[in-house]
């Protein structure tokens, strides 16, 4: 297994690094895809007709949807996602399990909107787990819409073993 | 939906969320890599999954949060706004295998859950806190969180 900290020189050296921005385009039928494959039929997602009614006045997307692919959270942009993993996984780490998510909803996304996304990588701690030491990455998701509001934030845990 | 919306009144701490059940197969596991993008073979390759030491395919955790995200926009309805949604996971889940075309095998169903722990009114807006989880056959909370939403209120405008 790994010797010394996990908190190497390398990742240290990464943390606060802020991705370029992506460019993520908030498609009608992306939304209604994701909304069959949680098994969700509320209308405001698939119901033209019945969301231009509504308080939102377009097509609306289900909680943690921002345009497809989800992951990533534009970490994948400037390969910030790639230099920060290798540098993990110099340590012998090997399995990386998603943790968990904190977001912050602050706007309405519909479809059609255009949205940008800047990946942080905010923070890297060790802890003692059950079958030996993991590391555990904070990742951070800032979500703009084409008027340049925040529509979101997103804060996710990474747990490499 | 003719759903009837729910309003700051009618919610008190301890208030439970209205439970939503929810059942993982690999055909929803296939949906959902199709629908978010995400293309890890940890949670359709059965050699993968083994020698990531979880045994077999898992659930992807950012499925079961999407599952808490929509417990939580059916309960508040329409009219009601999600502005924090949080949640860890802390155990693995796995999947139903298909039987049929549409049909998986009997199984285990989870339910996600919730309950209110806080309510309050801040800026004109009417504020309630929830934890909510998904659990697992066993009664194990393999997915505990927490929400924030703002519900309209009877006495006013939103």
């Amino acid at each position: 297994m790994t010797e010394g900290s996990l908190v190497t020189d390398k990742v240290t050296s990464l943390i606060g690094q802020v991705s370029p921005p992506a460019i993520l385009q908030v498609e009608a039928g992306a939304i209604t895809r994701y909304a069959d494959a949680i098994d969700d039929p509320n209308p405001l997602y698939r119901d033209v007709e019945h969301a231009r009614k509504s308080r939102y006045g377009e097509i609306t997307c289900p909680p943690g949807f921002f345009g497809w692919p989800i992951k990533g959270g534009g970490l994948e942009a400037g390969e910030l996602m790639g230099k920060v993993l290798g540098a993990v996984f110099e340590s012998g780490l090997m399995r990386v399990l998603d943790g968990g998510v904190d977001f912050d909803f602050y706007l309405p996304v519909r479809a059609g909107d255009t949205l940008v996304v800047y990946g942080k990588f905010v923070d890297a701690r060790e802890r003692e787990g059950r079958s030996g030491k993991m590391l555990f990455l904070t990742l951070e998701q800032t979500y703009l819409n084409q008027n340049g509001d925040m529509v979101a934030k997103a804060r996710n845990t990474l747990i490499c073993s | 939906m003719a759903k009837k919306q729910l309003y700051y009144e009618d919610v008190e701490v301890g208030s439970e969320v209205t439970p939503l059940a929810k059942v993982a197969t690999t055909q929803m596991l296939v949906k959902w890599a199709g629908g978010s993008g995400d293309f890890n073979p940890l949670h359709y390759e059965d050699s993968f999954a083994a020698s990531m030491m979880v045994g077999s395919p898992i659930v992807h955790g950012a499925l079961k949060r999407a599952w808490l995200g929509h417990l939580m926009t059916d309960w508040i309805g329409e009219e009601g706004t999600l502005k924090k949604l949080s949640c860890q996971y802390r155990a693995m889940d796995y999947p139903r295998k298909m039987k049929t075309m549409t049909e998986p095998h009997e199984g285990d169903t989870w339910w996600c859950k919730g309950t209110v722990t806080g309510k309050r009114v801040e800026d004109g807006e009417h504020i309630i806190e929830c934890n909510i989880w998904v659990e697992n056959v066993k009664g194990e909370k393999t997915t505990p969180g927490s929400a924030v939403v703002v519900l309209p209120s009877k006495k006013r405008g939103r």
